[in-house]
């Protein structure tokens, strides 16, 4: 197996001395994508923000290693330099994560402006060209609009292009597609998974929708109670599910049978 | 948008029309002030209104009215220039406190802690006390006991937005923090601001008038409503309007800035605009 490119060692989470994630330990190997399932309040969420130090209040210990360098202790200055360069992320519910009284192009160019010495112009012709790597049909036209002039499938197209731009080696994709109608999260997904092995970034993809995991992904981890309850290959999740959790996790899941109404 | 909504409001139009004419007085003074400000003659001293002096005369022969004329120019803009360097400190110290909190945004608040602790009025009158009185140290000491209760406000809105998600997303994508505090923080204090400082100019044209008459802001012979008051003092038994038409003056000029400050608050709150679309609503389905 190849040098993994994330490293998470034993990772805890408390707030104020209550513990959200109690020692959590996992690869994410390079070119991969490894989902991370569990119900609302498991801790995924909580372990992915930790590692870019998101969480201003708790208390992280553990080691999280990008490529060797260690992420758990940075100061702030390091950790701009982490973000969104070395790990890119995208969120669910996309128009809440734009800001409203500002272009697309103001808010594109900004964040490659900030890990890039770039002339304005420069900027706006490398948004331009990410921008139709996501199958925005005018990007010009996008660039120039607010975000509230665009749609959610659009602006998830955009977040991506943005994420994707300064060529992450890890992706966090955080419910990406949670907030969309089944026919983009569909697109979506397609498109996340042909950037993934155009720019072999390694992708590490939050959700609890057990359809999107076997879809996307290449090996599992099961989180409970901020707990790693399992960790294994997408076939073996849904063929020989170890944990007692996860056979539940599975069993919850909406499966149309038509004509047996209970 | 804004201000067609601020033109819907009758008392919009009362208060901004008397902005607008005490400015317009003030501005041209020069041109229509019916004698020069300044002029001194004994020998007309304490004169009731006549058809030369409209407003009569004070204790040394000049004309009131021409005072009242020129005495807004010195207050009001003072007030201006105060109200422009407190926007201006209280959004850089309430930005960078909130934005960066911890020991930063622990030290700059017990800083405010300190100058709201005084009473504005007497730790003012200490500063022009001790520095002496001139116009540069009046602002001086109008700024220095405005900033803390801005910058305060400035910091509580910062706290709020900095926590919305596309702030977020601008901190996970690694952008810098002046771009994040210029772009997707900054412009979500203004409103708060605004309306403060739209009120607290009355604030500060009291203030300013509240120091003159104690002889420690705006220097004689200069014409300003607040020395003009002091001045009638000793003549109020004889010739109350001494008093009576600086202090009118003070009462209108904060009136209309009080007036036009609260109507701006209701029409920049994002609830109200809410309420009036509901109404707007309910009102186009009764009429079908």
């Amino acid at each position: 197996m190849a040098e993994a490119v994330l490293t998470v060692d034993q990772l805890r989470v408390a707030f104020s001395g209550r513990s959200i994630v109690h020692g959590v330990t996992f690869e994410l190997q390079p070119g991969r994508v490894l989902g991370i399932i569990g119900e609302s309040g498991s801790g995924k969420s909580a372990t992915c923000l930790s590692m870019l130090g998101l969480l201003q209040r708790a208390t992280v210990e553990g080691s999280v290693q990008l490529a060797g360098q260690e992420l758990i202790g940075l100061n702030a200055a390091q950790l701009r330099q982490i973000r969104g360069r070395k790990i890119g992320m995208i969120f669910q519910n996309p128009a809440s994560f734009f800001n409203p009284i500002a272009t697309i192009e103001q808010q594109f160019t900004e964040t490659l402006r900030s890990h890039q010495s770039l002339t304005q112009t420069d900027a706006q012709s490398s948004a331009l060209h990410h921008l139709s790597t996501v199958g925005l049909s005018e990007p010009e036209r996008v660039l120039r609009q607010y975000p509230f002039q665009l749609s959610g499938g659009m602006l998830q197209r955009v977040m991506i292009a943005i994420a994707l731009s300064l060529k992450p080696q890890v992706l966090i994709a955080d419910e990406p597609t949670t907030a969309l109608d089944v026919i983009t999260q569909m697109q979506i997904l397609r498109l996340i998974q042909q950037l993934q092995q155009q720019t072999n970034c390694a992708v590490l993809l939050v959700t609890h929708d057990l359809g999107v995991i076997a879809q996307m992904a290449d090996d599992v981890v099961v989180m409970w109670n901020g707990e790693l309850v399992e960790q294994t290959s997408v076939n073996q999740l849904f063929d020989q599910p170890q944990h007692a959790y996860t056979r539940s996790l599975l069993a919850a899941r909406l499966t149309p049978r038509l004509g047996e109404k209970r | 948008m804004i201000i067609q909504r601020l033109l819907n409001h009758k008392l919009a139009w009362l208060g901004l029309s008397l902005i607008a004419i005490v400015l317009l007085i003030s501005l041209f003074a020069p041109l229509i002030a019916p004698h020069d400000p300044l002029a001194v003659d004994l020998m007309k001293k304490l004169q009731p209104s006549s058809t030369t002096f409209p407003l009569g005369t004070d204790h040394l022969g000049r004309c009131i009215l021409s005072r009242l004329m020129y005495g807004g120019q010195v207050s009001l803009s003072i007030a201006l220039i105060v109200v422009m360097f407190t926007t201006l400190i209280s959004l850089c110290v309430g930005l960078v406190a909130g934005y960066f909190g911890g020991r930063l945004d622990h030290g700059l608040m017990r800083l405010c802690d300190v100058f709201l602790a005084f009473p504005s009025l007497i730790l003012s009158l200490a500063i022009v006390g001790t520095l002496g009185s001139s116009i540069g140290n009046l602002i001086f000491a109008l700024v220095a006991t405005h900033w803390a209760g801005y910058a305060r406000i400035v910091r509580s809105r910062v706290l709020s937005v900095k926590e919305s998600h596309f702030v977020q997303a601008a901190i996970v994508s690694g952008t810098r923090s002046l771009p994040i505090m210029l772009r997707h923080i900054l412009p979500y204090t203004l409103i708060e601001l605004t309306v403060l400082a739209t009120l607290d100019i009355s604030h500060i044209v009291l203030h300013i008038a509240g120091l003159s008459f104690l002889g420690l802001g705006i220097q004689p012979p200069t014409p300003e409503w607040g020395a003009m008051i002091n001045d009638g003092r000793e003549y109020f038994r004889r010739q109350p309007e001494l008093m009576l038409y600086p202090g009118l003056m003070l009462f209108l000029t904060t009136l209309a800035f009080n007036l036009v400050g609260d109507v701006l608050r209701d029409v920049l709150d994002p609830r109200m605009e809410k309420q009036m679309r509901v109404k707007t609503l309910k009102t186009k389905l009764e009429n079908g």
